[in-house]
């Protein structure tokens, strides 16, 4: 976790102050990660996985990928505690008391899937290095001709909307599905939807 | 610039007292409200952090947070009072026409 700060003091980019701000958020990330592996009231539970949405979308404001942290804001923080609330009006108040012996397999998995991936970060370019492989060649290229080609300003929308349009319209479907297929388990608005139905019947008539 | 930093030391210790009222806060409305409380002091420290890096329109951002919290706290507590999304805020103005059927 501390690694990309250590990073980014190599490459010299943000100073002092961000580097310490990076480290107090991922630490209260770290801290509500555990208290909710500890804490069994559902409720509290779907607070903290919102306060831990907001402060990872913070945390990548800070480094500089925004589009991300709105997606993270608006889906994680947003809509995502709002549907677990729905799901939890389902399901009890409260988590059963797991066995001590039973939580030592998936610690494994995670202290083992953690030590992996802070193995592969020995390889990861600097943050913001502009020499790294993903800066410096197609990068540059894009930036260049992204204007010439498509003539929006902003690349990442250029990218996202012309480049990749198809994968977009693609995600947007999968999106689309993903959420009905939410609204129809938890019974969403499924009366107010027949409800307003009816009534459009009637005012036609 | 210690000014900010001060300021964002201040953030974060107001932070961490909110992330224990989370923790230990006994009733439902404590934890709400505790929620609430931290989007507000993420929107400040976006803010704080934004002209730090030399980057004032981070406010924008921070702008958005606010108003994806607000939206966020009155879907908690609505969800908590009607137990359901469906039933709108305002009453309904009373449609004789629909309810011909």
């Amino acid at each position: 976790m501390s690694d990309v700060a250590n990073t980014a003091a190599q490459v010299a980019g943000p100073d002092l102050s961000v580097i310490l701000i990076d480290i107090s958020v991922l630490t209260m990330m770290a801290i509500t990660a555990i208290a909710i592996a500890r804490l069994r009231s559902l409720f509290a539970l779907v607070m903290l996985s919102g306060v831990y949405s907001l402060l990872s979308a913070t945390w990548f404001v800070i480094a500089d990928a925004v589009d991300v942290a709105f997606t993270e804001a608006a889906v994680g923080a947003g809509i995502s505690s709002a549907l677990i609330l729905g799901a939890m009006l389902l399901t009890v108040r409260v988590a059963k008391e797991d066995k001590p012996l039973k939580r030592i397999a998936p610690m494994l998995v995670v202290v083992i899937t953690g030590a992996i991936l802070f193995y592969a970060t020995i390889d990861l370019p600097g943050f913001g290095d502009p020499n790294s492989p993903a800066n410096s060649y197609l990068a540059q290229e894009f930036l260049q001709r992204n204007y010439g080609d498509i003539g929006i300003p902003n690349v990442v929308t250029s990218v996202l909307a012309s480049y990749r349009g198809f994968d977009t319209f693609g995600e947007v479907g999968v999106v689309f599905i993903a959420g009905v297929a939410v609204a129809l388990l938890l019974g969403f608005g499924e009366r107010s939807l027949s409800a307003s139905l009816k009534k459009k019947k009637g005012g036609e008539k | 610039m210690t000014l900010l930093s001060v300021a964002a030391v201040g953030i974060f210790v107001s932070i961490a007292l909110l992330l224990i009222r989370l923790f230990v806060g006994p009733s439902l409305y404590d934890r709400v409200l505790a929620v609430n409380s931290v989007g507000t002091k993420i929107v400040v420290l976006l803010a704080l952090v934004g002209f730090m890096m030399g980057r004032p329109d981070f406010l924008d951002i921070a702008l958005l947070y606010a108003l994806i919290n607000f939206v966020t706290t009155i879907a908690i507590l609505k969800f908590f009072r009607y137990r359901s999304f469906q039933i709108s805020l305002i009453k309904p103005e009373v449609e004789p026409k629909g309810e011909a059927e």
